[in-house]
């Protein structure tokens, strides 16, 4: 019964998969962890200048999920991932694909707020210096100045550029990542929880910034707030204990849900 | 019953209780002994340093006395040529006579003693004086036929009259002094002839031989030990640096790997004397490199600095928090990018210090040396690298255990202020890392 609508589902996502402009789209994709298996043959598509939000209760794999899309994982030794994921089209694990130009593409924006411990300038002009975007000391100030104005920090910050990223507010913080992230003109944003660690004010300046940044990016995030995948996104996942329950519009997700367990875990039945 | 036994709990929250009494005890107890235990450190090192000082710092004062010596052409070039080689047939014992000369001389305008008396004065002279006049003659045969002040050494004795270590009643019985002599030497002090003031020559002159312990100095030790911290700094540095970075960030977690941390961990263990056996029986029996060399000694010292150096950079750069590798990584930079442009130099303060701690210990090491023959007796400087890293020196830590091995009591004076010098050395390799972890710590 179970197979039959997992197939079924499956059917219908390549279906649709066809009809709508994927960014990324995951196929099969599992993640073991040494002989623990985290993720099971989860089938998602990240759509084009869409926030996709992932939800669902610790440990249900959605951070994994989202580290397989800039193959973060890799890092994790013992971390072995199968199945297809790609990146318009292409396949993000071909041995032709250099892996750091494929996190040029997909950035990352994670859960603790992490700015490198040197100036405001230096953190953002970080990436476009290793990738060589800018040929000369203006057209690298001009890519600060951009970076810093889409994530909303530019005019916080102006004025003490050589200042220590390290010195600003946790809020400022997480801005200032999502600007080093936003530098090295990336299609795709990752966000780990990117407000867990801030104050309801500062989320809310973040998740502005999520709306605004959508018109460029696609976006998926992770999250524990249900009410900001519902404000944020546009589409949510749910995950469960390392399956993706179901993936749907957001409004639908959060009004009436296939899966009973989406239901309760909306519900804060558990989780 | 029910109301005591409220009583006795709401009491549990009152300083008068037994138990937080018997708490409060506890950590005063703790405080003290810990207090104690501080105290007895202190202690123990101020005696340390007070010993040392108290018998080594005299050896930075030396005695000497200037004399007008006339370099008398019919005794140091009878030919009249002033060929080198000709003069060069002049031993030691040929310069003595000019010495005992301008002696006489002085105790004539003096007026002090007759002719019978002038070896008790010669005697006033280290034995080293001749050499350091035909050397001044080697190597300015001009000056033959002139008259040239010199700033003689006194002998050991006579030094140590001033120092304190002899006196007129231990002169009484010392076969190698008399009260004559020292009487003598305090006419000479009043004159102005006899004079004691900072002894350059103990970091700069050779050793020197059991006689006349005046004239050792350390020059070739602290030569020896430079050449040496020179050598193990350039080959544990980037070695022991670059073999972490790898352990640490790049190489796969297997049982390989494993066990080379396993073994690392186990040679910063092993005694510094099997080091030396393994110098010994590499490097010079079967590579043939010489012995008493600083590049042995210094191949030895970097074997055993290497673990130091290895263990310290890889807890530096394990202390580097994660995410700063994730943000790295995260805006597209290789592994090899995030390494070397924020871990490293995140880990740098902690790199250093523990390269310091690896050079200082190295610094002071003795056991390997000796295994290798640097405990050579060597009076020749060796000569500027990279030649001087294969000629015999010897080190600092090693020169004190020679020194400590004679028997004249004035070179337990020198072994003391070798060892004040050894210190001071340490002392500054230990503030520099210091300075350097301030410099670059930062936050984050």
């Amino acid at each position: 019964m179970n197979v039959l609508t997992e197939a079924a589902t499956e059917k219908a996502l390549v279906k649709k998969m066809n009809e709508i402009n994927y960014k990324m789209v995951g196929q099969d994709v599992s993640v073991y962890y040494g002989d623990k298996r985290a993720l099971f043959d989860v089938n998602l598509g990240v759509r084009d200048n869409t926030v996709t939000a992932l939800i669902g209760p610790s440990g249900c794999g959605k951070s994994t999920f989202l580290r397989c899309l800039n193959r973060m994982n890799d890092t994790i030794q013992s971390a072995k991932v199968t199945g297809r994921i790609t990146l318009d089209g292409q396949d993000i694990h071909d041995p032709s694909i250099d892996v750091v130009e494929l996190r040029a593409r997909v950035g990352m924006v994670f859960q603790k707020p992490n700015p490198f411990p040197k100036s405001i300038y230096e953190n953002v002009a970080y990436g476009p210096r290793i990738h060589g975007l800018a040929r000369s000391k203006p057209d690298m100030d001009q890519i600060v100045e951009s970076s810093l104005q889409k994530a909303g920090l530019w005019n916080e910050v102006k004025d003490r550029l050589n200042e220590a990223g390290t010195g600003l507010s946790g809020g400022q913080q997480q801005r200032l990542c999502i600007a080093r992230a936003v530098a090295v003109s990336p299609e795709v944003i990752l966000m780990d929880e990117p407000c867990s660690a801030l104050d309801p004010i500062a989320t809310a300046r973040v998740e502005e910034l999520i709306h605004e940044l959508r018109a460029n990016y696609s976006i998926v995030i992770v999250t524990h707030s249900m009410q900001q995948a519902a404000r944020v996104s546009q589409r949510t996942a749910m995950f469960h204990l390392g399956h993706l329950v179901e993936e749907d519009d957001t409004d639908k997700m959060f009004t009436n849900p296939n899966d009973q367990r989406t239901q309760d875990y909306i519900m804060g039945r558990f989780g | 019953m029910t109301d005591m036994a409220v009583e006795t709990t709401g009491k549990a929250t009152m300083a008068g209780d037994a138990r937080t009494r018997k708490r409060h005890a506890a950590e005063r107890r703790f405080r003290l002994m810990g207090q104690l235990a501080v105290a007895i450190g202190v202690l123990a090192l101020l005696g340390l340093l007070a010993s040392i000082l108290s018998n080594g710092l005299s050896s930075f004062r030396q005695t000497y006395i200037t004399l007008e010596i006339y370099l008398d052409p019919g005794v140091l070039d009878k030919q009249g040529t002033r060929d080198p080689a000709d003069i060069a047939k002049i031993t030691t014992f040929g310069y003595a006579p000019l010495i005992k000369g301008s002696l006489v001389k002085v105790m004539q305008d003096r007026g002090v003693g007759g002719e019978a008396d002038a070896d008790m004065a010669v005697a006033l002279i280290s034995k080293e004086a001749p050499a350091i006049l035909r050397n001044y003659v080697l190597a300015d045969p001009s000056q033959i036929g002139e008259t040239v002040e010199f700033n003689l050494l006194a002998s050991g004795r006579i030094d140590g009259y001033y120092k304190g270590r002899v006196s007129m009643a231990s002169a009484e019985l010392d076969r190698n002094t008399s009260p004559e002599q020292l009487r003598f030497a305090d006419e000479l002090k009043e004159a102005g002839i006899l004079v004691t003031r900072f002894n350059w020559d103990f970091f700069t002159a050779p050793d020197a031989s059991d006689t006349r312990p005046e004239a050792a100095g350390l020059g070739v030790a602290i030569l020896g030990s430079a050449y040496m911290m020179l050598i193990v700094l350039v080959l544990s540095l980037p070695i022991g640096v670059a073999a972490s970075i790898y352990l640490e960030e790049f190489a796969p977690r297997n049982r390989f790997t494993d066990l080379i941390e396993v073994n690392i961990a186990n040679l910063a263990a092993v005694p510094s004397i099997v080091f030396g056996i393994l110098g010994l029986a590499v490097f010079i029996n079967i590579v043939g490199l010489p012995q008493s060399a600083p590049v042995v000694g210094g191949l030895v010292l970097t074997l055993m600095t290497l673990p130091t150096i290895i263990i310290a950079t890889r807890a530096a750069l394990k202390a580097v928090p994660p995410s700063i590798r994730d943000a790295a990584l995260g805006v597209g930079a290789s592994r090899m990018q995030s390494v070397f442009h924020h871990v490293l130099p995140l880990a740098m303060p902690g790199i250093l210090t523990g390269t310091i701690i690896g050079l200082a210990q190295a610094l002071g090491e003795t056991a390997p040396l000796l295994l290798i023959g640097m405990v050579a007796f060597v009076r020749d400087y060796p000569a500027a690298p990279p030649e001087g890293f294969f000629d015999p020196a010897s080190a600092l830590p090693v020169q004190v255990y020679n020194w400590t091995q004679r028997g004249d009591p004035a070179f337990v004076e020198r072994a003391s202020g070798a060892i004040i010098v050894l210190l001071v050395f340490l002392l500054v390799m230990n503030l520099v890392a210091v300075i350097l972890r301030r410099r670059f710590e930062r936050r984050w």
